[in-house]
């Protein structure tokens, strides 16, 4: 880690929210996922007494505030131990969830092993959803308080987004064909995450084409709220649109014993998606301050050019 | 003349990689006329749209007759007419329809156009689509925008530029003329001495940076300031 | 000020109404352009009339939004407003009124091309014109929107669309579903159901893109 030697100040104290985002991630996985784990293996119950319903709710929201605490207070620069700890995690609870959605669990009753593809299907419309989400308040933020850190976040959730939203058309292809015979179904939630990767292609698009940085993540930020606002009704039109034929839906994994791959998966891919959020948005910040420099010291400039 | 109309203090602003302007302070005094002075590429136009507010200053500040440069852009623009490099016209429109459409805009009454055209001479063009006019006559009709606009402060980017010798007089008459109503100017030109022959004070653009000011009557009697050796504008 | 940008949207598409004839051109080519795909079988092209009419309109639109800047950014005839000063959601509302009259006439001049290509008339002609207008709307919006951004940049005939298709598709869905009902019949009465979509996405767009404007033209 020799870059610590650039960035020592930033480096030596660690950073308060890291800690605080560590621990909600911990509250949440323990209450998503150990606690399922123990009461099926062990017969342990482990959940403080606690409803199913307030567990649940728990890991979710303890999972999104730790994600998006990791990606605020990330100071964009200084050492990358935490993005290769959140990388190692991930990359355990990712191997957690495949071996048992591969080997564990029981194939399901009507559709055997194709449906194993939902272990992973789910848990990335999850997060490709949150990664979306994520964007639009940056755009929202970046519009109202113009600081950079939020145009380098949003940079790196759409990139990341996409990415996953790519994923998931694919996913969903790979269950269709043996399924229904055909590599599209036009599914409402698949046929808006096609119009979504497709929207926010676009906005990738645009960023590239311009030059000048503030226009440029003034003009992706109005482009990311408007793509967002209309991913709700893209849905609603499609599903109108597709229930005058035939409604073919996903399956939903309900029951127990496919939830421990499903949650190990979900853990495995937010950490994953958070890690290159912050990566990406540190090469976008790393960008930025190149392109923002100051004007030169009035000895060293020649006609006006950075030197 | 008297209180400051314009306070800038060290405008800076880039286009990509190059600072057009990289700190440029002044003062402009309320009813003066002003002649901005510089190589091409020292500034001078950017200079000119960042005090019109056409675009923002990457670092720095200044108030025009006291409202913020950034934040009372509305204020600033009301009282503020440029005549640019650009100039701003549609080619299908005639003369007379794009001081009307302007008009429109700022809520006169389309009466006042003609007047307008006629004292820059272009009465008899009126009705004839801007895509058929020379540079000059487009020169002429933008220049008519300015005066509709009735401005407090006039901002001037080369309006001498692509103009015949009439054209030259014409610009002095206005000058001088909106001077005498209180205006305050700012003339970018390369016509030195016609510029100082008008400007109560001078400020001379290097690499986007101030490098003399003064006044007027020093420009024309003192050594071209400069790089060594070098011969100018 | 919105009569006044009005006015001056109105002059200038009347100046440039050639141009509205050779998009005109281009979107019947389009269309005829589709019943190839098809082959001359009059039940399917008629099946998929709606569907080949909104699509020469959604391509049509993408030359005919890119247009109505090209007088503004020539001369920057936009900055010149922007610093009179006029208001620039006036100065939008202006031109997207202006874009969706131009794309309603647009297509209801591409009907009677549907009609004759396609077999698909219909005797509910008001009602035909209501979903075009509609319809047309949603694409005014964030078309004009957008249209002013890529003006302003390189590349600009690749981004507009790439942008804009996406974002419509709720709109182009609903006008096609909305026509395709007017033309081929409405047992259910579904019909009202589109139209209230289509409304929806209008009202939704038109503010807030509207909203968004000023931060699109403004350096």
């Amino acid at each position: 880690m020799t870059e610590s030697v650039m960035t020592s100040t930033q480096t030596e104290k660690r950073n308060p929210w890291n800690a605080i985002a560590i621990a909600l991630l911990f509250v949440a996985i323990y209450f998503g996922l150990i606690v399922t784990v123990a009461d099926q293996y062990m017969n342990a119950d482990l959940s403080f007494g606690l409803p199913l319903a307030v567990r649940t709710l728990t890991a979710v929201l303890g999972g999104l505030l730790g994600a998006v605490i990791f990606l605020l207070g990330d100071r964009l620069e200084g050492s990358t131990s935490t993005i290769t700890l959140l990388l190692v995690v991930a990359v355990v609870f990712l191997i957690i969830g495949t071996y048992f959605g591969l080997y564990v669990a029981p194939p399901e009753q009507f559709m055997g092993e194709v449906q194993r593809i939902m272990y992973v299907h789910v848990p990335t419309a999850w997060n490709a959803l949150l990664a979306m989400t994520f964007a639009f308040a940056c755009a929202i933020f970046f519009l109202f308080n113009g600081d950079w850190k939020w145009d380098a976040l949003m940079e790196g959730s759409i990139e990341v987004g996409v990415v996953l939203a790519f994923l998931l058309c694919c996913q969903g292809a790979i269950w269709a064909k043996p399924t229904w015979g055909v590599w599209w179904d036009w599914d409402p939630r698949l046929t808006t995450t096609a119009v979504l990767l497709f929207a926010f292609l676009g906005i990738l698009a645009l960023r590239k084409f311009v030059d000048d940085p503030v226009r440029r993540g003034v003009w992706s930020s109005v482009a990311t709220i408007i793509a967002y606002v209309d991913v709700p009704i893209v849905y609603f039109s499609v599903r109108w649109w597709n229930s005058l034929h035939q409604l073919q839906s996903n399956p939903n994994t309900v029951s127990k014993p496919f939830w421990i791959p499903l949650r190990a998966n979900a853990f495995g891919i937010l950490l994953l998606m958070t890690a290159f959020i912050l990566l990406r948005a540190r090469v976008a910040s790393l960008r930025l301050k190149n392109e923002l420099a100051p004007p030169p010291a009035l000895l060293e400039s020649e006609l006006g050019e950075v030197v | 003349m008297g209180a400051n109309l314009i306070e800038a203090e060290n405008l800076a602003r880039r286009y990509g990689r190059r600072w057009a302007l990289a700190d440029v302070s002044f003062k402009v005094r309320s009813g003066s006329v002003v002649m901005v002075a510089g190589r091409n590429g020292s500034g001078k136009s950017t200079l000119f749209r960042l005090l019109s507010t056409a675009i923002r200053p990457d670092r720095g500040k200044a108030t025009i007759g006291g409202f913020e440069l950034v934040r009372e852009r509305e204020d600033i623009r009301r009282t503020t007419a440029l005549l640019s490099h650009y100039s701003y016209l549609y080619e299908s429109l005639t003369a007379r329809e794009n001081l009307s459409v302007a008009a429109d805009h700022l809520g006169k009454p389309r009466s006042v156009v003609m007047p307008l055209l006629e004292r820059v001479t272009l009465a008899q063009r009126a009705d004839d689509p801007v895509s058929t006019f020379s540079a000059g006559m487009r020169k002429r009709v933008s220049f008519a925008r300015v005066l509709l606009q009735e401005p407090t402060l006039a901002l001037l980017d080369e309006p001498y530029g692509q103009l015949d010798p009439e054209g030259f007089l014409l610009v002095d008459e206005v000058v001088r003329e909106l001077k005498a109503k209180g205006t305050t100017v700012m003339l970018a030109t390369h016509q030195l001495e016609r510029g100082a022959n008008l400007a109560d004070d001078v400020i001379i653009l290097e690499a986007g940076r101030v490098q003399w000011t003064g006044k007027a009557s020093d420009v024309l009697t003192r050594e071209r300031p400069g790089k060594a050796g070098g011969t100018a504008w | 000020m919105l009569i006044a940008a009005l006015r001056k949207e109105m002059l200038l598409q009347w100046r440039t109404r050639a141009q509205l004839m050779a998009v005109f051109v281009f979107g019947a080519a389009a269309l005829l352009l589709f019943s190839f795909a098809v082959g001359p079988v009059a039940e399917m092209l008629r099946q998929f009339s709606a569907g080949f009419l909104w699509l020469g309109l959604l391509l049509s639109s993408t030359l005919t939004l890119a247009e109505s800047y090209h007088a503004e950014m020539e001369n920057h005839a936009l900055e010149g407003l922007l610093l009179l000063p006029a208001n620039p959601r006036a100065l939008y509302y202006g031109k997207a009124i202006a874009n969706w009259i131009q794309l309603t006439i647009l297509g209801m001049a591409l009907v009677p091309v549907m009609v004759i290509l396609y077999d698909a008339g219909t005797t509910r002609i008001v009602a035909l014109f209501f979903v075009v207008a509609l319809g047309a709307a949603g694409l005014s919006a964030p078309g004009t929107l957008y249209a002013a951004m890529t003006a302003q940049v390189r590349s600009r005939q690749t981004l507009l669309p790439l942008l804009l298709f996406p974002l419509i598709v709720p709109a182009l869905l609903a006008s096609v579903k909305a026509t395709s009902l007017i033309v081929l019949g409405d047992p259910m009465g579904q019909l009202k159901s589109w139209i209230s979509l289509l409304v929806a996405f209008d009202a939704i767009y038109w503010s807030l893109c509207g909203l968004l404007f000023d931060r699109v033209v403004e350096e």
